[in-house]
């Protein structure tokens, strides 16, 4: 069960790409990041992950990314009938939730108007808001936050 | 980290304390930037690199690096709105396991099939490459040579491609993993309508009164256009929702009709509709009698399997499948008569009232409908029936080319349209839906590509899934895959995919950004920039151009498929790949290289590298000396512009978020065929169908005809598989965005509880996926967003490690020969 998990570690430390670099070859089955296994091997897939329910807020990569959502949303109903996101997010229910409004955008039609309720098109709140799994990252993400960069003023473009 | 808010604001407090004292705190020490020099980000638009819908979406650069991206409020696409995905864009680039270096495989310094993957230098990398290719096309002719790409790459990667393999190898062995998607779209498009892409545009969707969704799960798949169907189904009540499925999946959310039906009756359904729309007298007489012609088409044409494969040898008109008879009005009435409404009911699962319910929508002549379709009609061993049955039904009822009444094939990758199918990377088309087996055509192509006559080869090259039977039987040697993977997406993996990449007479070598399991079955692994690591162009599902310019580079030695194929020709000359006799006949292209015939031919370099935006970076612009993109654009441009498929200049598309082909006289067109809407229609002809000689479009009369592989006593589930919201395709890119990952790391096994409980199993099992052809490890999800019926699971592709094709059926549609990934008979048993 954590054979992939702790394989994934240890050849990402070894396949980093300054071993790359290094013109180190690397064998078949470590070549594909995401498997680290034969083709024609089956691994045994990872125990099904929990939900991340910390109700911590998680620091957004840059402003306009749609927040990530930091609890269960388990059988929360958003259809014809109900939004149950909105029943806490909305912004009359923010009182007695005190959760976050949703953002001044999500009462926009198309064409930029304010309504006086949720726009229609900003109903189904899962197509840009996730929940999170304790899964354990195959790869690294090296994205850097323009915090950094601006840290750094030295660094010169192109 | 864990600082509660009264400590956050205590800590900070000290901070503003000594501002108010006049303190000079170093500028790191302020909790705030504000200037204008070191806030600045660069902002530029670019299409989303995922899905068919061609989102917008503005970039921000900054020292070199994607920092952000957000939806664009100009894109008359998704006015500013992207799917969980298109938010993430700004991470894609950035997954640390980027392919650095080209890495062949390789023993004791020398190619090895068996060796590990080391490191080499582009130069060692282009050298094997043609060394293999010489001797292959020597020994072999240009049959034994092969590429595969897909509706990714971008126009003129996709255009030098083909130019490259049609006019310079003379090989039709050309396929985009479109084939997989959307040949079964373009099928029924050339059948019914004799030109290929929609007719009407995204447009029909603020217009329309009813949509059905047949195979379509957009509220993942397409998420933007579900916003517009949500927007318009919540903002006008009297809009009706019809969601038709072999399983519940979250579009069901929005329905106002839910279907489950059995699969493969869609096929039946679609004719209970036209006989109802008949036996009601709904008809359009005077539309019909006008526009269309009737036809029946053959039956029994196979399953698309290989030729030894017993259901080939016993169908009876395998040769013959793609003909038809003409009928009139009357037999068509007759053939549909048998669809009636018990008898489809009965075959399809479906209630009776919800059948009717559904016929009306089409029926009703004050209802404006949109039809929308995608994997579930393509992705069908009958899938160019299945788009000829859902014409038949918009054009009995007149409900065409008109706002709201349309018809509307959504496709799957960001270019399929641009790319695949305008450009013509299948292996028998060229561009502008023009294909190799007419002379007339390859006489047009040739001439404007400039090369000798006879090049061209006229018969059709292998397609995507006899690419992989070709490679496992030695016939094709020499391969080259560019921005797909198609090891993980193609079906039988065990039977054809694998022994075909393994064969040790085949040299397979695999462009990509990633390493992937295509990039492990090969022998040779290029790396290659991606999205705005260079300029490039889109064309979306509503016929929209799209182009965005480089705006970072790529890492290591990554360079674009562009580059790749054009720096790849130099290493011919035309006596090494052509005829003698075409030689001989055309002496003055004696000794050129590829790169001086296809690439130098008086068109291509005809803009200087002073045309190109000194603002953006080009690389390839740089390194060949000329504006490359323009000047393949251009030539590209030449074969459809006064034939239907009028591109704008390519000057233009830089400064519009995308227009939608016909561009003529500068205006796009959101409407084809009607009078008005279309410059192409002539005056006084109210609709025209101008693919067809006689301008009507064809209705066909074409029957419910079985799955080829159903469930029995041992393989006793159907299997469908398909896509998840946050994942695009195999998760290449996806999978590496720790957001996304979390969101969704690991493929299940979407299950009825009933199934589950039948078989001893729990939620979060561990389960083996069996078919005749390979199995799989997965666990059981009873709860999750999908929820498939008793006798059917749903599995995802994207997981690299959970790979399902290996279980899938390679049965194709014998017309387009795209595969059906959503029904084989598999059994589940724990592991």
């Amino acid at each position: 069960m954590k054979t992939r998990n702790v394989l994934s570690v240890f050849v990402l430390l070894s396949l980093s790409f300054s071993a790359m670099a290094e013109t180190a070859p690397v064998p078949e089955d470590k070549v594909a990041t995401l498997r680290l296994a034969p083709i024609d091997i089956e691994p045994t897939p990872p125990a099904m992950q929990k939900v991340i329910n910390s109700d911590v807020k998680q620091v957004r990569n840059y402003p306009m990314q749609p927040p990530i959502i930091p609890h269960r949303i388990d059988g929360y109903q958003i259809d014809l009938k109900v939004n149950k996101c909105m029943q806490c997010h909305a912004r009359n229910s923010t009182g007695h939730s005190q959760a976050p409004m949703v953002s001044v955008t999500h009462y926009m039609d198309r064409e930029n108007n304010f309504l006086a309720s949720l726009s229609p098109r900003r109903y189904y709140c899962t197509q840009c808001h996730v929940s999170q799994l304790d899964a354990k990252l195959l790869v690294e993400n090296d994205f850097v936050d323009v915090k950094e960069l601006m840290k750094n003023p030295a660094k010169t473009e192109h | 980290m864990s600082m509660n808010r009264r400590e956050f604001m205590k800590a900070n407090a000290a901070i503003a304390a000594a501002g108010v004292a006049g303190m000079a705190l170093p500028a790191s020490a302020s909790n705030l930037i504000t200037s204008s020099e070191q806030t600045k980000l660069e902002w530029n638009k670019a299409p989303c690199r995922f899905c068919g819908t061609g989102c917008s979406v503005i970039v921000a650069t900054r020292d070199g690096k994607v920092v952000a991206t957000h939806g664009d409020a100009k894109s008359e696409v998704n006015k500013g709105l992207n799917c969980v995905k298109g938010y993430f864009l700004s991470k894609i680039m950035y997954g640390r396991d980027r392919l650095q270096t080209p890495m062949l495989r390789m023993t004791d310094g020398k190619y090895d099939k068996n060796g590990e993957f080391t490191p080499v230098s582009w130069d060692t990398a282009f050298d094997t490459m043609a060394e293999k290719w010489k001797k292959t096309i020597k020994a072999k002719g240009p049959t034994a040579v092969g590429m595969f790409g897909s509706g990714q790459w971008t126009v003129w990667e996709g255009y030098a491609a083909v130019k490259l393999m049609k006019a310079g190898f003379g090989s039709n062995n050309i396929d985009p993993n479109a084939r997989h998607c959307m040949a079964s779209a373009v099928g029924g498009f050339m059948r019914t309508f004799g030109i290929d892409e929609p007719m009407g545009c995204y447009d029909d969707m603020e217009a329309a009164d009813a949509f059905v969704l047949w195979g379509s799960n957009m509220a993942e798949m397409h998420p933007i256009l579900w916003t517009r169907v949500t927007d318009r189904r919540l903002s006008a009540p009297h809009v009706k929702v019809a969601v038709l499925s072999t399983f519940q999946h979250r579009s069901f959310d929005l329905a106002d009709l839910p279907i489950v039906f059995t699969p493969q009756t869609d096929l039946a359904m679609l004719n209970f509709i036209a006989n109802y729309i008949i036996q009601n007298d709904k008809v359009d007489k005077d539309f019909i009698s006008k526009h269309v012609n009737f036809r029946k088409g053959e039956t029994d044409i196979g399953y698309g399997l290989r030729a030894s494969h017993p259901l080939q040898k016993k169908a009876k008109n395998v040769s013959t499948a793609g003909d038809s008879t003409p009928i009139d009005f009357e037999e068509f009435k007759k053939f549909v008569a048998d669809y009636d409404v018990e008898s489809v009911s009965k075959l399809s699962g479906v209630p009776e009232h919800k059948l009717i319910e559904l016929a009306e929508l089409y029926a009703d002549p004050k209802k404006k409908v949109t039809s929308f379709w995608t994997m579930g009609f393509n992705q069908h061993t009958r899938g160019v029936w299945c788009n000829n049955l859902i014409y038949n039904i918009h054009l009995l009822v007149g409900k065409i080319s008109t706002p709201g009444n349309s018809p509307f094939s959504l496709t799957g990758q960001p270019s399929a349209c641009g790319t695949a199918r305008e450009v013509g990377t299948f292996s028998h088309r060229l561009p502008a839906d023009m294909e190799v087996n007419n002379p007339k055509h390859r006489k047009i192509a040739e001439d404007i590509w400039n090369i000798p006559e006879g090049i061209i080869p006229p018969k059709p090259g292998y397609h995507a899934v006899e690419q992989n039977r070709r490679l496992k039987d030695g016939d094709l040697n020499c391969y080259w895959v560019q921005v797909n993977n198609n090891m993980q997406a193609a079906a039988n993996m065990n039977e054809e995919g694998l022994p075909g990449y393994r064969n040790p007479d085949n040299f397979i070598v695999v462009s990509d950004a990633y390493p992937t399991v295509t990039t492990q079955a090969g022998d040779l692994i290029l790396p290659s920039a991606m999205w705005v690591e260079k300029e490039g162009a889109y064309g979306n599902a509503e016929r929209r151009t799209q182009f965005w310019h480089q705006m970072v580079q790529a890492p290591g030695e990554s360079m674009s498929d562009l580059w790749q194929l054009m720096e790849f020709s130099k290493r011919f000359t035309t006596d090494e790949v052509w005829s003698k006799e075409v030689l001989a006949a055309n002496p003055e292209y004696k000794g050129k290289t590829l790169f001086e015939v296809l690439f130098q031919n008086g068109n291509v370099e005809k803009f200087p590298l002073s045309d190109a935006d000194p603002k953006f970076m080009n690389n390839e612009a740089k390194h060949f000396g000329f504006y490359v993109q323009k000047g393949l654009f251009e030539e590209y441009a030449q074969f459809g512009r006064g034939h239907g498929h009028d591109l704008a200049d390519f000057d233009r598309y830089h400064e519009e978020h995308g227009l939608r082909w016909p561009v003529v006289d500068g205006k796009e067109t959101k409407w084809r065929y009607r009078e008005g809407a279309d410059p192409y229609v002539k005056a006084g002809k109210g609709f025209e169908f101008y693919g067809k000689p006689d301008g009507k479009a064809i209705i066909f009369a074409l029957p419910y005809e079985p799955a080829p592989e159903v469930p029995d006593e041992e393989f006793d589930i159907w299997l469908s598989t398909g896509r998840v919201l946050e994942h695009w395709h195999s998760g290449s890119m996806t999978q590496r965005v720790p957001e996304l990952y979390k969101a969704f790391p690991d493929a299940v096994c979407f299950m009825h509880p009933d199934d589950a409980k039948k078989r001893g199993l729990r939620r979060g099992d561990e389960v083996k996926v069996i078919s005749r052809r390979g199995e799989i490890k997965t666990r059981v999800e009873t709860r999750g967003r999908n929820k498939p019926p008793i006798g059917l699971v749903f599995v995802p592709w994207f997981d690299a490690s959970q790979l399902i094709n290996k279980v899938t059926l390679d049965a194709t549609d014998p017309l387009s020969k795209q595969t059906d990934f959503k029904k084989c008979a598999v059994k589940i048993v724990k592991a």
